[in-house]
């Protein structure tokens, strides 16, 4: 779609458009694309615009095209509100000059000469509308000591309309009129020329912006209160590229998976969780949202777990630590083999690194008492390696002293207590659920 | 301010005292405000060389770049090679799924402006919302009543999160800080006298989100940084320097054990970090304008993106690249959130040309579209249980959907 643009496109072709500009340029390319003369639709009606924007339903041919209306691209030629209607009304293209990526910022006193001019013009379509009769005079009062020069303007102005051809004046004060419709939008309706402060700072050329429609001095704008000044682009230093050399260096280490593998393994994930998304299967007894009936919640908040939350517990150990009622049965079952120290310890380094730093230190010494210390009274087993980095890491405590020793006996409990509970009885049991309380209520 | 050392690029006549905030782009990292002692708020900065200092021959410099870019396409090439099929065409055997009926079931009216940011309490009803006006709310959904109202100093609050015991909320946006405010059962008292000040940053606040604890808070910034905080203390725990622009989101893996996070700039790029060390480990750069909005796949081994370039994209982090783009011609305006649903076949996406549009993630394909809002969707979550998602937009209302 090569569209010839001066919107500041970098040299390399490389967009590096503010967020805006990357929408009015898809808009105008839309616009230029309406507007061809061989494929563009036949500048009477709007009917056939319906049916040009490819692969569209109409009701989103209609909401984007009212979009475009209200950013100003094209309007209906009667009317102040910037929509897109199927019902035959003609609409106008708005003339290039008045797009939006000139970045207009038009100021009030623009906007009071343009209201003044129009209750000079003698005619009963260029009446003003209430609102607009109501912001002239506020800006009368706004502008009290300037009115002269204001109205002076205003005169001079009607007097060159005056001057031209009667349809070219006629399609002038209509895109005249749009255009301050788009930046003095009808009460109720929206203004998109509001920009999101975050990105507003970021035109990439600031002092294109064009504020002034009819030649008047204005003051110049301060900075964005985001952003003070544009940063300029600066070689990089020998130490940063050596950074980056190293970072470069290790994502090449990294060991990746083939796309068939893990397309495969997304797959399975989202198929194994479907029967547990309420946007696919509905939720026992219902959805809340739905039917405003909030027993669900009720249910889950009771220590009872459903068969479908217990059968969850089987999908991955990660699903049993989740799950507070989970984390209860598997500590029973643990209980029942002697083991339950190491859930304890990697409960209580959890713990740990949830508390306020300066809660940590003496936290720290205490789990090493509890459960590392020679003699500790619920000693846990690790490998030799993490038991002597642990021992270190002890003698200058912070929120991951214990962090090779935690994943050492998360993996322990992963590949050999988690499956045997699967296992058990006592889940097994769980599994077959009685039948729910709810169910025999009546 | 002219005795410290390369920290603003001024020339003496240029040094008036308006140059305070000032943020560098490109490789080097933010700057520190003008009081900035070492023991601040974390702004590690590479110092320019100045004039006096020895000269970095151009030479190494060169040939360096060329090492750089050398590694970064072998690492391109590298990533190419596994590339053995899409997605989508895996997912062909997948059964297409049906019509959706997604409606707005709850309407919350209370702002007076712009809502920017929304966040759930994980008791899967209650909400807390922000907006420009300042206000930031705290609604229970279900019933669509105001629980509590809180009025910041500054406008513009573009972020906020729920603490995981419900008895907190953390936001922040113009003032560059993030603030507590515990929620009192009282409800006369005035919230605003508790508040506690806890991450301080030297540019815009733009995401937050407590850890899975009331006592941490990792937050992202304007001024190109992320930064995991102490909340009793407000001590600085962790910096993370990468981006090159602002940072406009961050999203925490979902893992139990794992210590990781992702963020998305106006650099294009998403990030993904170790808490521990603060280091970037994986990064992704594939998007065409500012990332606005960053989420896992429910099992953590994937992302998705929200772009103003109008498409969503997910990234895999086993296969290290984008695996899928979301698009259509029609769809011109920029995401500006997104969210996955529990089991991580729907990505929601809230764009700013109104509308809601609901993606299959594995086959790549739009399933729905949601009209109602009467301007741009600014923020959208779904529920801690995957019941409903809730969406806030710019027409200064929130809508739950399921």
């Amino acid at each position: 779609m090569a569209q010839t643009n001066s919107y500041g496109q970098s040299s390399n072709g490389v967009s590096d458009e503010s967020p805006n500009m990357l929408v009015y340029r898809k808009m105008e390319d839309i616009i230029a694309r309406m507007q061809d003369e061989k494929i563009g639709i036949p500048i009477r009606t709007v009917k056939s615009f319906l049916s040009k924007i490819p692969s569209v339903f109409s009701v989103e041919a209609l909401h984007l095209g009212t979009l475009m209306a209200a950013h100003g691209y094209f309007f209906p030629i009667s009317d102040h509100v910037l929509t897109l209607k199927d019902d035959g009304t003609f609409y106008r293209f708005q003339t290039p000059y008045f797009w939006p990526s000139n970045c207009w910022e038009p100021e009030n006193t623009d906007y009071a000469v343009y209201l003044c001019k129009r209750t000079m013009q003698n005619k009963a379509r260029l009446e003003l509308a209430d609102y607009e009769a109501e912001s002239l005079a506020r800006l009368q009062r706004a502008f009290a000591r300037k009115w002269e020069f204001i109205f002076m303007q205003a005169e001079a102005q009607a007097k060159v309309d005056k001057k031209r051809d009667k349809i070219e004046r006629k399609i002038l004060d209509s895109q005249e009129r749009a255009f301050w419709d788009v930046h003095r939008p009808v009460p109720g309706c929206v203004n998109t020329t509001e920009a999101d402060i975050k990105k507003s700072s970021r035109m990439k050329q600031p002092h294109k912006t064009r504020k002034s429609v009819y030649g008047l001095q204005n003051d110049v704008r301060g900075h964005s209160p985001t952003h003070t000044t544009t940063p300029e682009v600066r070689e990089p230093t020998v130490e940063v590229l050596q950074q980056q050399i190293q970072y470069w260096q290790a994502q090449l280490d990294r060991h990746r998976l083939k796309m068939s593998k893990v397309a495969e393994s997304l797959l399975s994930y989202t198929e194994q969780y479907m029967e547990y998304d309420p946007f696919f299967t509905s939720p026992e007894p219902c959805n809340p949202w739905i039917s405003d009936d909030n027993t669900l919640w009720e249910l889950e908040a009771s220590k009872e777990p459903g068969q479908q939350r217990v059968r969850r517990w089987g999908f991955s150990f990660d699903e049993v630590l989740k799950d507070p009622v989970g984390r209860e049965q598997f500590l029973k079952f643990l209980e029942s083999e002697f083991s339950s120290e190491n859930l304890q310890f990697w409960l209580a380094v959890q713990e740990l690194k949830k508390r306020p730093v300066q809660e940590v230190p003496s936290r720290v010494r205490e789990i090493w008492q509890e459960f590392l210390a020679p003699g500790a009274p619920n000693a846990i087993n690790v490998d030799s390696k993490s038991y002597d980095k642990t021992t270190q890491n002890v003698k200058d405590p912070g929120r991951y002293t214990f962090e090779d020793a935690q994943e050492h006996i998360y993996k322990l409990m992963r590949s050999d207590s988690y499956s045997r509970f699967i296992r058990s009885s006592a889940y097994q049991e769980l599994l077959q659920a009685k039948k729910k309380k709810s169910k025999n209520l009546f | 301010m002219l005795g410290r050392a390369s920290s603003c690029d001024v020339t003496p006549a240029a040094s008036a005292v308006s140059c305070v905030i000032r943020s560098f782009r490109g490789s080097l990292s933010p700057v520190g405000k003008i009081n900035n002692n070492n023991s601040g708020p974390g702004e590690r900065y590479l110092p320019r060389k100045m004039a006096a200092q020895e000269v970095q021959p151009s030479e190494t410099i060169a040939k360096l770049k060329l090492e750089s870019e050398t590694l970064k396409t072998k690492l391109e090439e590298e990533r190419a090679k596994l590339h053995d099929v899409e997605l989508h065409q895996v997912a062909e055997k997948v059964e297409p799924l049906g019509q959706f009926v997604m409606k707005t079931r709850r309407t919350l009216k209370g702002h007076g402006n712009k809502v920017l940011c929304m966040d759930w309490c994980k008791d899967k009803r209650r909400i807390v919302s922000s907006s420009q006006d300042g206000k930031v709310i705290v609604w229970d959904a279900f019933t669509t009543n105001k629980e509590h109202a809180v009025t910041m100093p500054c406008t513009w609050v573009m972020a906020c999160a729920y603490a995981p015991s419900g008895c907190a909320v953390a936001c922040g946006g113009l003032d560059n800080k993030c603030s507590v405010y515990p929620l009192s059962l009282d409800k006369n008292e005035n919230l605003a006298a508790k508040k506690k000040s806890v991450a301080m940053h030297t540019n815009y606040l733009s995401a937050c989100s407590f850890t899975n604890s009331d006592m941490q808070i990792l937050t992202s910034s304007g001024d190109g940084t992320c930064a995991l905080w102490d909340v009793e203390s407000g001590q600085l725990l962790q910096s993370f320097h990468g981006h090159a622009a602002d940072v406009l989101c961050l999203d925490l893996a979902p893992s139990e054990t794992g210590n990781t996070f992702v963020s998305g700039g106006c650099d294009k790029k998403a990030n993904v970090w170790d808490m521990r060390t603060g280091q970037c480990i994986q990064s992704f750069e594939t998007h065409e304008s500012d990332i606005n909005s960053v989420r896992y796949y429910p099992s953590g081994d994937a992302f998705a993106s929200g772009s103003d370039d109008a498409t969503c994209r997910l990234y895999d982090l086993r296969a290290d690249r984008e695996v899928a783009i979301y698009s259509k011609e029609s769809i011109i305006f920029g995401a500006s959130s997104v969210d996955f649903s529990l089991s991580g076949r729907l990505l929601f996406g809230g764009y700013n040309d109104y509308t809601i549009n609901v993606w299959d993630v594995l086959k790549g394909t739009r399933v729905a579209i949601l009209f109602g809002h009467e301007n741009r969707v600014s923020t959208l979550r779904v529920s801690p249980d995957g019941t409903a998602f809730c969406s806030g937009s710019w027409d200064h209302t929130l809508r739950v959907w399921a």
